[in-house]
């Protein structure tokens, strides 16, 4: 079982964070197919969070196929999150850095190329929802 | 779905004090709704209007379909617990509970003695003798056995130290995620807001300034920094909540549907406790001047 917890001045969504606590647990491995999820109730009075934030945490994670609920008995990990192995983000990484290079090459700052960046990537994000 | 409280241009009235004013608003059921706003903002007056306690002088209000107190029915499913957690300092904690099981139909027996067991409470021990973080809890437990299908509390957390705060939030949340009631309690603590909270009503100056899904609020307000410009020179889409202006720049705070991408300005998301800053301190700064121009932006 995991133990969730909140950070009020992140600035990310209390249910998100939820959310991102799950997929690190399955990244670490403390979280695999077959286990339970803490139950509502629990994580509500353990880390006093409205409840209606935790169901939105599990309802998020159920459309991404990570987990699955059982009604009456709770919500089961069903999914996996298979990161590929290290040696393949070389190449990734070797282009990211070409880009980049341009990217300086064309006169963009760091801050620019950050934002650049950020905005491709939830455009991205988004297109793909 | 149906609404638990329905206030129609609330009004309440103290001699020549206006306490709240056309209040309009609507508490869906199984929300936990966080009643925000400066003192004197009117936040007790609507939780007491709510309760029965008070009667409105303008206006109409419905909790749970029925005009408040209008029965005792309608009474035994409403929880009040008022500022300051009062409690009845020369009784125990067994004589609190044996009064609440007299005075409730739907009263929970089990419930209750578990809670003060929980909380490692002696039920012989007066109430005065409760630090303030216990007499609260103890209040909550009173308010919370009774089964309400809505529970009004109002500032129940402002006395208490930080441990003593997150256990009773802790209780708080618990009780609602086993009965799913309604909840609309006041704090000024924004954080604590956040996190226990749903639906969030913004209340300044007599007036309700902001109401809606915390969700829905954060999506659709915006910091947004620009050269010095005037607020009627944005897109249409754009309500100006707040704006600040410096011999250069201007910076408004500012609801819309979405972010507008626009090389000539910076649009961020908004933090709720700015959020809820800028309607006070519009609310403020449009009562002080009197000026009508600000009100039209709403």
């Amino acid at each position: 079982m995991i133990e969730f917890h909140i950070e009020a001045r992140s600035g990310v969504a209390p249910y998100m964070q939820l959310v991102h606590q799950v997929r690190q647990a399955l990244r670490l491995g403390l979280l695999s197919e077959g286990d339970r999820l803490p139950k509502v109730k629990d994580v509500a009075a353990k880390v006093a969070i409205n409840p209606n934030t935790v169901l939105k945490a599990y309802r998020q994670l159920e459309n991404e196929g990570l987990v699955s609920p059982k009604p009456g008995v709770g919500t089961f990990v069903t999914g996996t999150l298979g990161d590929m192995p290290r040696s393949e983000h070389e190449p990734l990484r070797q282009e990211l850095q070409r880009w980049l290079a341009r990217a300086r090459g064309a006169g963009l700052d760091e801050e620019s190329i950050e934002a650049l960046f950020l905005n491709t990537f939830r455009s991205s994000t988004e297109e793909e929802k | 779905m149906t609404a638990i409280i329905e206030a129609r241009g609330l009004g309440k009235r103290y001699g020549r004090r206006q306490a709240l004013s056309d209040c309009t608003l609507s508490v869906p059921a199984g929300r936990v709704v966080g009643l925000v706003g400066p003192n004197g903002a009117g936040k007790s007056t609507l939780l007491q209007l709510a309760c029965g306690m008070l009667t409105p002088t303008s206006g109409s209000i419905e909790v749970l379909g029925e005009r408040p107190a209008s029965s005792t029915a309608q009474m035994a499913r409403v929880g009040f617990v008022a500022q300051d957690t009062p409690t009845y300092a020369a009784l125990s904690i067994a004589d609190h509970l044996c009064l609440g099981a007299k005075l409730n139909p739907r009263w929970d027996a089990a419930l209750a003695e578990r809670r003060i067991q929980q909380l490692g409470l002696d039920p012989a021990q007066r109430a005065g003798r409760l630090s303030g973080g216990q007499r609260a809890q103890l209040a909550l437990t009173l308010a919370v056995a009774k089964r309400p299908d809505l529970l009004l509390l109002d500032e129940p957390v402002a006395a208490l130290d930080p441990l003593a705060r997150r256990g009773f939030l802790q209780s708080l949340m618990e009780f609602v995620a086993e009965t799913e009631a309604t909840v609309v309690l006041s704090s000024h603590l924004v954080s604590d807001l956040e996190r226990v909270c749903d639906h969030l009503i913004v209340l300044a100056a007599s007036r309700v300034q902001a109401v809606g899904e915390i969700d829905d609020l954060l999506a659709t307000h915006f910091r947004l920094t620009t050269a010095r410009r005037e607020a009627d020179t944005l897109p249409a889409g754009m309500q100006v909540v707040q704006a600040d202006h410096t011999d250069r720049q201007s910076t408004f705070v500012v609801r819309a549907d979405t972010a507008v991408d626009d090389p000539s300005w910076v649009m961020e998301p908004l933090a709720l406790e700015d959020l809820v800053l800028s309607y006070m301190t519009r609310a403020r700064d449009t009562g002080a001047d009197h000026r009508p121009v600000l009100e039209t932006q709403r």
